[in-house]
């Protein structure tokens, strides 16, 4: 039961249940939708730039608890960071879900941590990254569906 | 061999019959623990686990008699040979077919669907023909039908079913119509549980002359099943759904029509005689079974089908029937659950949907109770989309499942709804 309190902690079930910034975009400039055939999680990623920086984001899509949550915490997190900035948070947290990372607690990643539960359910790492995924492939300007596989 | 009914029993087919303490202790796989709890496997419809005797019988042959079958006349291919083909008289029986030579060894129910589809269906399809199919059909007896009908213009027809989850047989009786060369559909849903009364549908497609193809994946392991009295024109089972290995099945078809068809593949076996210029083929049923078949699988299959018929298929089907009524009354009282597939007629299926949690999250937090649950689409997304969920959760139930089982089942339900703060 622990271990799946780390999992499910507070913060991913609030997000899971009520994600933050959960619509479409009128005025994007990029989006890209993303797909895990495993399990049929489906998300769309909305994104307006200014310059280079991230003006306003959001998302639309169906799935479990964590990749609503990642999803929504992403969002959260990234508005108003730089694209440089994003990239290397993707990077530490993919090295926090994935259990790469000695130092989970990196203090940039803030919220994003309540998910750092993931790195003992490989399974559920896929579900973590979904919307991290499709928002490069947005970036990337990628029109296509990406998919985790 | 040990299984949980004696030899001589001869009483009459009631679970008060079935000693299922017995039945567990020949599943090696069943003792081990899983994230400090015992096992508990509900994913009988994905995979069964194996009896003892099936491990037993893959050993003996590879220690003992590994050789390849139908060419040697050592002593080895001899004994592999008759092992291999005891085993097509075992499905005969199993199937209650007439002749062994209606026994196809497939690699399971997929490939079978796909033969069925390309010998038998495609040179019989013109454009404009239909080929007519349900709408809780397993991709695999979708898909080579799609394939087939775009190669030759042929209409994909689907029979629709109710909120229960059941065909609706008046709609199944209008589409069967001028143009319907085949009807291919589930004897048992897997994702649904749905058993079809298939006896019925096979005569209203027989008086219009239009052949039928069963998918018995799900039935083969559940019921017993009489392919005569069926009078269907082919029957697909999966070893591996019913405690065989995995690369293992069997296509039944009626042999007058197996005879008209041509070879699904070419290679080693199926042939009389090849010259550069003419091959002749060999006979049923070995005209299907072109190269080296899956021998250790087969015989492995032929101890699978000893084991159930040993356990008595009727006392199975009588268990399995009253463990179903016992889950569904116990999933019943978890607050929320939505049973999706509620029909009359069911096999021991329990697919269910918690509103508000995703079945990924259902089958995460149960595994770590040390319970196997499916959760996702069960290659069933038409199903899926019917009854407006992305997907369910399903335990499927086989031989060595308990009442203690299932209770354990629902109280994990019950923590699941306790994390999502329900």
């Amino acid at each position: 039961m622990n271990d799946l309190r780390e999992l499910y902690q507070e913060m991913i079930i609030d997000h899971g249940r009520r994600p933050r910034n959960f619509r479409a975009l009128a005025d994007a400039d990029h989006d890209a939708q993303g797909f895990n055939p495993l399990c049929g999680d489906k998300v769309t990623v909305y994104l307006k730039l200014d310059d280079d920086t991230v003006r306003d984001i959001s998302f639309q899509g169906s799935g479990c608890a964590i990749s609503t949550a990642s999803a929504s915490l992403m969002t959260e997190t990234l508005k108003g960071k730089t694209l440089a900035q994003a990239q290397a948070l993707f990077e530490k947290f993919h090295r926090l879900v994935t259990g790469e990372n000695e130092d989970a607690a990196a203090p940039e990643l803030g919220k994003l941590t309540a998910l750092g539960g993931v790195r003992d359910y490989p399974i559920r790492v896929k579900c973590a990254t979904l919307a991290w995924h499709t928002l490069k492939a947005a970036l990337k300007g990628y029109r296509e569906v990406v998919s985790t596989e | 061999m040990s299984t949980g009914i004696a030899r001589n029993a001869t009483t009459p087919a009631t679970a008060a019959a079935y000693d299922v303490e017995r039945v567990r202790r020949d599943f090696p796989a069943l003792r081990q623990q899983v994230h400090g709890h015992p096992l508990i496997y509900l994913d009988n419809a994905a995979t069964t686990q194996k009896p003892q005797a099936v491990m037993d019988a893959l050993q003996r042959f590879y220690l003992e008699e590994c050789s390849n079958i139908h060419r040697g006349v050592h002593y080895l291919s001899q004994q592999a040979t008759e092992d291999y083909e005891a085993t097509r008289s075992k499905a005969r029986r199993f199937l209650n077919a007439r002749q062994n030579r209606e026994i196809l060894f497939v690699r399971g129910t997929t490939e079978a669907l796909n033969l069925v589809a390309h010998s038998f269906a495609r040179p019989r399809l013109r454009s404009g023909d239909e080929v007519l199919i349900t709408h809780m059909e397993h991709h695999s007896n979708i898909v080579p039908w799609q394939i087939l009908c775009q190669e030759t213009g042929a209409r994909l027809r689907v029979a629709p079913i109710n909120d229960a989850g059941e065909l609706i047989v008046e709609e199944f009786e209008k589409l069967l119509g001028p143009r319907t060369r085949v009807v291919s559909l589930a004897y048992v849903s897997n994702a649904l549980g749905t058993i079809n009364p298939v006896r019925e549908l096979v005569r209203m497609a027989h008086a219009r002359n239009v052949p039928v193809v069963l998918d018995g994946a799900q039935a083969a392991p559940h019921l017993k099943v009489d392919v005569q009295e069926l009078d269907c024109d082919f029957f697909t089972l999966s070893g591996h759904k019913m405690y065989a290995p995995t690369g293992i099945g069997v296509l039944y078809g009626k042999a007058e029509l197996l005879e008209e068809m041509p070879p699904y593949q070419g290679g080693g076996d199926m042939i009389r005689s090849v010259t550069f210029e003419k091959t002749l083929y060999n006979e049923l049923p070995f005209k299907f079974e072109a190269g080296t078949p899956n021998i250790a699988g087969t015989i492995g299959l032929g101890a699978a089908m000893d084991y159930l018929e040993e356990l008595g298929r009727e006392n199975i089907a009588a268990y399995e029937q009253e463990l179903l009524d016992y889950g569904t009354r116990a999933l019943s009282r978890v607050p929320g659950l939505r049973m999706i597939g509620t029909a009359r007629e069911k096999a021991a299926v329990l697919s269910f949907d918690l509103p508000g949690v995703h079945p990924h999250d259902v089958g995460t937090i149960l595994d770590r109770e040390g319970i196997a649950v499916r959760t996702g689409h069960h290659c069933a997304q038409p199903v899926m989309d019917r009854f407006g969920v992305p997907a369910t959760s399903r335990a499927s139930l086989g031989v060595y499942n308990t009442r203690e089982e299932l209770d354990a089942l629902a109280a994990g339900l019950r923590k699941v709804t306790e994390i999502f703060g329900r």
